[in-house]
């Protein structure tokens, strides 16, 4: 990627970070470590990737995407409110009585927002369903899913990976967000879900193992998924809380909102880092 | 009079696939490995690239439906009500019912007339699930011609349907002319004494027990239920104010289903006695669906029990 487009990616996933946490910081409730982790690569889907319309958000050809660790909605929001899909004002009402942004993603109330999810384990196979229905309708458009790590410990996960795999739906690209933290501590602790890789692969997958904090690595994934004529997972490494430090890896940021110190300590830890990019 | 034959609600779910299939190419059909015994395998038969078949999987299939249902396509979903709405509940909840996803759910072997497999596959709570869920339609149809007239009619609706059919062949009620519509109640016999509110396998029960209430110079009415969400208020209302005490009789938990519902509108809208038949918080076991219909009391003759019961409860 060229440098000038990357740096643009950065700033953008920048500003993205500053949405999440001023957005919970704002509800006093959210889930800011998961969120900080996937946000690059909902940058890339939606800026750089996926056929999609701000101003015609029901768009039939539209790539579909579906964030499947729902609790990540503070990331979609604030990538979809860049994006242009409803005004960045929005992301300050996060999860308040009459905001369109419910603390999981509705798709009844978002414009953008291809599938409702929350509960963990059942985005990914409405993921495939959408994957289905364009092959079986004669549709080209791309189905991509965003699960964590922890997500698949759900059993549905597993029922989904494998009809998608014998159906071959090769229009269906899940990301696996690896920060290797969920509520109860590391996914080695609470229920190993490794390797994630074979599994896959097993269920009939190609699969990629990528920096998923890396636009490079993003985009070097997503093309060769293009190539591919199997369903792809793409397990990207990341790291929970990226790019506010005092939340980096630390598994009680999981669900947590920064007190009004932490809240300034985080904002001018990400204006620091945008202006370094100007 | 000629001989009332019997066909399985099921049935005329399959045939009405086949139907449909013939005259729209919009939808899918889906099934967990069942297709034989849901009776989708007959649009498997003819349409095999129009049917998909989810495996032993049914959490997954609601979610694969709905995200079909996203892309602007109809999708119906079979499996067993036990595991469609029972195994599933929370993916029918919040995968189809919270988005509000066109998608039907085509749910057999509902109830007790299971028969030989038993207490895990006889679904004797899939209403009461399914009335929670807001904005889920549920229909049980009472006969073979109703059932695929409800298909038919489950397809025009915008939003989540529930359809309830079953193994057991049953006495065909209807005529080929009736006129199915969603949401609304249907009275078979007039009377002012007691009103019967039946659904599925025991609208046909319900109308013996209307002779045999006659004969005991008991004036019933009769009325069949087949949506139960909506449910039909008006008739409800007027049945309650005419004849002052109500009985319903289904082939489900009485905590919950019809009886819950029917329970609902007349103790908000005009309380009087009702007393409702059905299984009494129990599960069923193994045997001939005959003989469990007259073991667990879901027969004509325990209709008639229950109407002199409510009728005696009149203040």
């Amino acid at each position: 990627m060229e440098k000038a487009a990357k740096k643009e990616l950065e700033k953008i996933a920048l500003k993205a970070r500053m949405g999440i946490i001023e957005s919970i910081h704002a509800a006093k409730a959210g889930h800011p470590g998961g969120s900080l982790s996937c946000v690059d690569i909902l940058t890339y889907l939606y800026f750089k990737q996926m056929n999609v319309d701000p101003n015609n958000p029901d768009m039939a050809d539209r790539d579909r995407f579906v964030l499947s660790k729902g609790h990540a909605a503070p990331a979609l929001y604030a990538v979809l409110a860049q994006r242009g899909f409803f005004d960045e004002k929005e992301l300050l009402n996060l999860r308040q009585i009459g905001s369109i942004l419910q603390g999981h993603p509705d798709l009844k109330k978002i414009p953008g927002v291809d599938m409702s999810t929350g509960s963990l384990g059942q985005g990914v196979s409405a993921a495939v369903g959408m994957a289905l229905s364009a092959k079986h309708f004669g549709n080209d458009f791309k189905v991509y899913s965003i699960l964590g790590d922890g997500e698949i410990e759900e059993g549905q996960v597993w029922e989904a990976a494998m009809f998608a795999g014998n159906r071959k739906l090769d229009n269906l690209i899940l990301f696996i967000d690896n920060n290797n933290l969920q509520i109860d501590g590391t996914v080695e602790e609470v229920n190993s879900p490794h390797p994630i890789d074979k599994k896959f692969e097993a269920f009939g997958f190609d699969v990629l193992i990528i920096n998923g904090n890396d636009f490079d690595e993003i985009e070097d994934a997503l093309n060769k998924a293009e190539k591919c004529t199997k369903p792809v997972a793409i397990i990207a490494k990341t790291v929970k809380g990226k790019g506010v430090s005092y939340m980096e890896n630390a598994v009680n940021w999981h669900g947590a909102a920064p007190n009004d110190e932490l809240f300034e300590q985080a904002m001018a830890e990400l204006k620091a880092a945008y202006a370094e990019m100007e | 009079m000629s001989e009332v034959k019997s066909v399985a609600t099921r049935a005329g779910y399959g045939k009405a696939l086949v139907e449909l299939g013939k005259i729209r190419d919009d939808f899918v059909v889906m099934d967990a490995d069942l297709a034989a015994a849901t009776q989708t395998g007959m649009f498997k038969k003819e349409f095999p690239d129009r049917f998909y078949d989810c495996g032993i999987a049914e959490q997954n299939m609601m979610g694969i439906a709905a995200g079909i249902a996203t892309t602007g396509k109809k999708v119906i979903v079979s499996s067993f009500a036990m595991f469609a709405a029972g195994r599933a509940f929370e993916q029918v909840r919040n995968s189809i019912g919270y988005p509000h996803l066109n998608v039907i759910i085509g749910a057999t072997h509902a109830g007790i007339s299971v028969g030989e497999d038993g207490a895990t596959h006889q679904c004797l709570e899939d209403i009461a699930l399914m009335r929670t869920i807001p904005g889920m339609t549920i229909i049980n149809p009472a006969d073979e011609v109703e059932a695929r007239k409800a298909v038919y009619a489950a397809m025009e609706l915008d939003g989540p349907v529930y359809m309830r059919f079953g193994r057991l062949a049953v006495p065909v009620v209807f005529d080929e002319d009736y006129k199915f519509e969603v949401g609304k109640a249907n009275t078979l016999r007039d009377g002012n004494d007691v009103t019967v509110i039946a659904t599925g396998l025991m609208v046909k029960e319900a109308l013996e027990a209307y002779d045999l209430l006659k004969a005991e110079g008991i004036s019933a009415r009769i009325i069949n239920m087949a949506t139960i969400k909506p449910i039909d208020k008006d008739i409800i209302i007027k049945a309650a104010k005419e004849t002052g005490a109500i009985v319903t009789a289904e082939e489900h938990s009485v905590i919950g289903g019809l009886g819950g519902a029917v329970s609902e509108v007349v103790c908000e809208e005009c309380p009087v006695p009702v007393v409702k038949l059905g299984v009494y918080d129990t599960f069923g076991h193994s045997g001939p669906a005959a003989k469990l219909l007259d073991e667990f009391g879901l027969r004509a003759v325990n209709i008639v029990e229950k109407a002199k019961k409510a009728i005696s409860l009149k203040r």
